[in-house]
């Protein structure tokens, strides 16, 4: 029972076909209460339409699960009540002012006193001196973090976010960070989409899927182990043309060019290492063996998933 | 944000009524609307704009019973038998002598060319066959493409002709004049003694122009939702499908109450058309029918993916509404299956309670089956718009 409180969500085998088309191919998740989940996947991969199930706006065609213990197809009600869902576009009424638009949330969700929670969370917010401004005048930083206080405000449990910070700029993308942790440390669970990996890394774990399954999940040093991959930062002249023959090499799964650095890595062990004595020795490039950043990581799933469609 | 206030999840949802509950969601979209609507500036204008343009437009400009119709005479009797029945018909006030054809050919240009609606046509010898008792004929030519605009000249010239001579043929040829009918027809015009045509044309644009008006409203506001997106967010929220339907159509009544009472005022002040019934009945029956009318708007809006859609399924249903109801054209002129569509839209059932109420004086007891109509229409509608509501968004 105790196991079952600890678990926020808990999906086994989603499968969502648009068409032909599968977007969801037996995604099976499962987050825990005060987690920051992240969701990671290329555009495209299902990351949307894997939320919109979670939250009740899309019935999944197989798969079954339960979001803070409510049934996803059958009580719907309940997950409506304390899961709070913010869309990936703007979604709050453009044609209202802030204040107004909280006091409808507040109203919907049978707050008590809406007029003063609403005034709480433009509080919250700080707001208030923009209180009576319309929500469509508002910048694309203001605007999330308007909407990110519409979700909170009647008090969920859990809180799926599409994609957040897209669009913003980097001090409102820290401050909503801020903000995430700052509530998951009062017992929220966040499952939050992104593409940025600065954002993954602050989350507490993380999901990768791409083409609708789900390739990896973990912790960061789990998922980095996990992708078993061998990787080595080679420094020096010429690493465009060099990027494009190490590529045509067998053994190699990625190279990928971070400033003046290319990283090179793969999951045969043996065969890098052959591959970084033989270059190493040519001397026309120094090769360091290093760790395997997350992001590597990511570029190698990506590659690999691109590789089986 | 600072890290000191707590969530407001102690203000969470306590125990409370459903009912209660479920009202304070209504409310809240009712709150919600109405301020989109009083922010929405050309909306707003057109509110009161719309019906008083249209009952303007309509009221002065249409009659049914149109006078002076441009005429052409074609005769080359001079007599004064001819020239006193000629007379008689310009007494009418339906003809207006403005043509003197000069043949027949002459004539038929006249008409083809729309410059006569009418040719009063009497033969060269009109008087003389007259006076010798071969009663002659006078040929009436009307222009009968527009019935409407023709049929009572007709009727008129008909009464005219047999009258108008009853002051010439005295004396030797008084054996010539009609013989009176042995019984006398009596006509009351009851509640239009004058006949004018906007006693039944100002109730009947009541109708109209709430019923285009509301279903506008409506239909807009379901796919408006979708279009700017906020109707995934509203999904997601606790709120029900007959709950946004009670709040989106509430805002709307008021309207429809505000353009009734514009159009109630402008009918007294400028076309004289009274209420002669209970203003109450009125009221009360009106807000049945706009409430009708915005289901119906709202079913569409359900039914619709956009605004277009939304738009054109408006126009396909309020068309047949003002050619079938009885708002342009007699409703029993309409053959049998053309009734029963009529009988299918609300308007038709409107129509009759508004003009009975406004001009006969009926009362509720009178107008029971339409305004029960009205109620099973309203019912169906909204039964149908919930059940259409889409809750996913699959």
């Amino acid at each position: 029972m105790s196991v079952e409180r600890d678990i926020a969500i808990d999906v086994r085998g989603l499968t969502k076909s648009f068409g032909a088309k599968k977007v969801v191919d037996n995604l099976t998740l499962q987050v825990a209460r005060g987690d920051i989940q992240g969701f990671l996947g290329p555009n495209g991969s299902g990351k949307t339409t894997t939320i919109r199930m979670l939250c009740g706006l899309l019935t999944p065609d197989s798969g079954e699960g339960t979001c803070l213990g409510y049934d996803i197809r059958r009580q719907q009600e309940e997950i409506k009540r304390y899961v709070g869902y913010m869309t990936q576009g703007f979604s709050l009424y453009r044609d209202l002012t802030i204040r107004e638009n909280l006091e409808f949330v507040a109203r919907v969700y049978g707050v008590d006193a809406p007029e003063d929670a609403a005034q709480a969370a433009l509080e919250r917010l700080g707001l208030v001196g923009r209180a009576d401004q319309l929500a469509g005048e508002l910048s694309g930083g203001w605007k999330q973090r308007l909407a990110l206080g519409a979700c909170i405000l009647p008090g969920p449990s859990l809180l799926l976010l599409d994609e957040p910070t897209a669009g913003v700029d980097p001090k409102a993308r820290r401050d909503f960070w801020d903000e995430i942790h700052h509530l998951s440390t009062q017992g929220l669970t966040v499952l939050v989409s992104t593409h940025y990996m600065d954002e993954a890394e602050r989350c507490h774990k993380i999901a990768y899927i791409a083409n609708g399954r789900l390739l990896a999940s973990g912790t960061i040093p789990q998922i980095i182990a996990g992708a078993r991959l061998s990787t080595w930062v080679v420094t020096g002249d010429g690493l465009d043309a060099f990027s494009d023959e190490l590529k045509r090499q067998p053994g190699v799964d990625i190279v990928a060019r971070f400033g003046s650095e290319l990283h090179v890595g793969g999951r045969d062990e043996a065969a890098m290492e052959r591959l970084a004595r033989r270059y190493g020795a040519e001397g026309g490039h120094r090769w360091k063996r290093d760790e395997p950043t997350l992001e590597d990581v990511f570029i190698e799933l990506m590659t690999r998933a691109g590789a089986d469609r | 944000m600072s890290a000191e206030q707590s969530l407001p999840g102690a203000l969470r949802r306590p125990a409370r009524g459903a009912l209660a509950q479920s009202w304070r969601r209504f409310v809240a979209m009712f709150v919600k609307e109405f301020i989109q609507l009083r922010r929405d500036r050309p909306t707003f204008a057109m509110i009161v704009g719309i019906p008083l343009i249209q009952l303007m437009l309509f009221g002065y400009a249409i009659n049914t019973d149109p006078k002076h119709l441009p005429t052409a005479v074609l005769t080359s009797d001079d007599s004064p038998i001819a020239r006193a029945l000629i007379g008689a018909l310009q007494a009418t006030d339906y003809f207006n002598i403005k043509y003197i054809a000069r043949g027949e050919a002459d004539a038929d240009k006249l008409i083809l060319s729309n410059k006569a609606q009418f040719v009063i046509q009497l033969p060269p010898d009109f008087s003389r066959q007259l006076v010798r008792g071969k009663k002659p004929a006078l040929l009436l030519i009307a222009d009968a493409s527009d019935p409407v605009a023709t049929s009572g000249a007709v009727a008129a010239a008909l009464g005219a002709a047999t009258q108008a001579l009853d002051r010439e043929l005295i004396g030797p040829l008084a054996s010539l004049s009609q013989k009176a009918a042995p019984y006398e027809i009596r006509v009351h015009r009851r509640y239009n003694p004058a006949g004018e045509t906007r006693r039944n044309i100002v109730p009947g644009l009541i109708g109209t122009i709430l019923t285009m008006t509301m279903l506008m409203y409506t239909a807009m506001s379901v796919t408006r939702e979708i279009e700017r997106g906020t109707m995934e967010a509203l999904l997601t929220m606790p709120i029900l499908p007959v709950e946004i339907m009670l709040g989106k159509i509430a805002p709307y009544v008021v309207v429809g109450a505000v353009q009734m009472a514009t159009i109630l005022i402008v009918a007294a002040l400028l076309f004289q058309v009274p209420v002669v019934g209970s203003l109450f009945t009125l009221t009360a029956l009106t807000l049945l029918f706009i409430v009708a009318n915005l289901s119906v708007g709202y079913t569409f809006s359900t039914v619709a993916v956009n605004q277009l859609q939304a738009m054109q399924m408006t126009f396909f249903f309020f068309l047949p509404s003002m050619l079938l109801s009885g708002f342009l054209f007699p409703f029993y002129g309409m053959p049998k299956w053309a009734q029963y569509i009529g009988e299918a839209m609300p308007l038709t059932h409107y129509l009759r309670i508004v003009r009975s109420v406004m001009l006969k004086g009926s009362t509720f007891g009178d107008l029971a089956v339409d305004a029960g109509a009205l109620a099973a229409f309203t019912l169906v509608a909204m039964s149908v718009a919930v059940m259409r509501f889409r809750q996913t968004l699959d």
